[in-house]
């Protein structure tokens, strides 16, 4: 789920592309955009504070007597649907191993590399407080 | 499964909202209301199409419709299930309870008063009781098949406490009325 809520649309329906469709769905609820809150905490043990609110958008559908359901960032309509209904086939052991395999790997290994991308460019200017470390 | 709801929920629910504004003014005036995509079954339209318009997470909400209806109301609307007494919202699909039960509001607040939506057998101008009050100039006429016995007994209780009193929307199939708390009921004319 969080693989295909962090994909954009356009990589879901290149991944899909290529495999058989997915059985058609209808629309139970939304999709719909709204706001959510974002908490924080100070250092991981902190009070609990409201950092700021974000764009959601949030569908359900019912692919042959299956719910699907999906929370993304932003207000991409077609992206919550897709993710939805993607759900929904994970859930029919017909599809799963084909999606699996076609989407879900190759999504989650590229966001992978990228999350690995930026840690490393991040992690090469990191500055070390050795003195504020000392005092906890 | 869970039922869909309306098929554009925000403008059917204004339109939903505005039929029953109209019913509300002119009390015993019947009017259709925008039928939902989906409901669960034991739910007629107009009950399925009014909870979608007017309850939310902050309207709690007594039910007797059974647990598909809880089901579907919750995933729709959010609304929290509620004891009578504590209720901002009652749908009623079978026995009538004592609407003594249900939450007046209070004087300071009448606004905190419950609404009822009462599903009947079918509604019709032009006969039957004998509708008086403020929205209705002289009389109006309102035929109510199926609705509880003691019914109109029992909501005459009710007019002693006004302001406080509990607000009312007969339901059948895609059509309602509404009785506000300022109608006064004759049974016949």
């Amino acid at each position: 789920m969080a693989v295909l809520a962090r994909a954009d649309r356009e990589a879901l329906r290149a991944a899909l592309a290529d495999g058989a469709p997915l059985p058609g769905w209808t629309r139970l609820r939304g999709p719909e955009t709204g706001l959510l809150m974002l908490r924080g905490r100070m250092g991981g043990d902190g009070q609990a504070f409201n950092l700021t609110e974000t764009t959601i958008t949030r569908c359900t559908v019912s692919m042959d007597g299956r719910m699907g359901h999906a929370t993304v960032l932003g207000r991409d309509a077609a992206h919550a649907e897709l993710a939805a209904a993607i759900d929904a086939a994970m859930q029919d052991a017909a599809f799963r191993e084909t999606l699996r395999q076609r989407v879900i790997e190759p999504l989650a290994a590229a966001q992978e590399a990228a999350r690995a991308r930026d840690a490393r460019r991040a992690e090469a200017t990191r500055v070390r407080f050795h003195t504020m470390a000392a005092m906890r | 499964m869970i039922a869909p709801g309306f098929a554009d929920p925000g403008m059917d629910s204004q339109a939903c909202f505005r039929a029953l504004l109209t019913a509300m003014s002119y009390p015993g005036r019947i009017v259709a209301l925008p039928s939902p995509t989906g409901m669960p079954s034991g739910l007629p339209p107009a009950m399925a199409a009014l909870v979608l318009a007017l309850c939310d997470e902050q309207t709690p909400l007594w039910q007797d419709a059974g647990d598909d209806a809880a089901a579907w109301i919750a995933f729709h609307t959010g609304a929290p299930a509620a004891s009578l007494e504590a209720a901002r919202f009652v749908m009623v699909t079978a026995a009538l309870p004592s609407l003594g039960a249900l939450c007046a509001g209070t004087d300071e607040e009448p606004q905190d008063g419950a609404t009822l939506l009462l599903q009947v057998a079918a509604l019709s101008e032009g006969a039957g009781w004998v509708l008086q009050g403020p929205g209705i100039k002289d009389a109006a006429r309102l035929r109510v098949d199926g609705a509880p016995d003691g019914f109109v007994a029992a909501r005459a209780a009710l007019a002693p406490i006004f302001p406080r009193g509990i607000d009312i929307v007969l339901c059948a199939g895609d059509r309602i009325a509404a009785l506000p708390r300022t109608t006064r009921i004759a049974e016949s004319g």
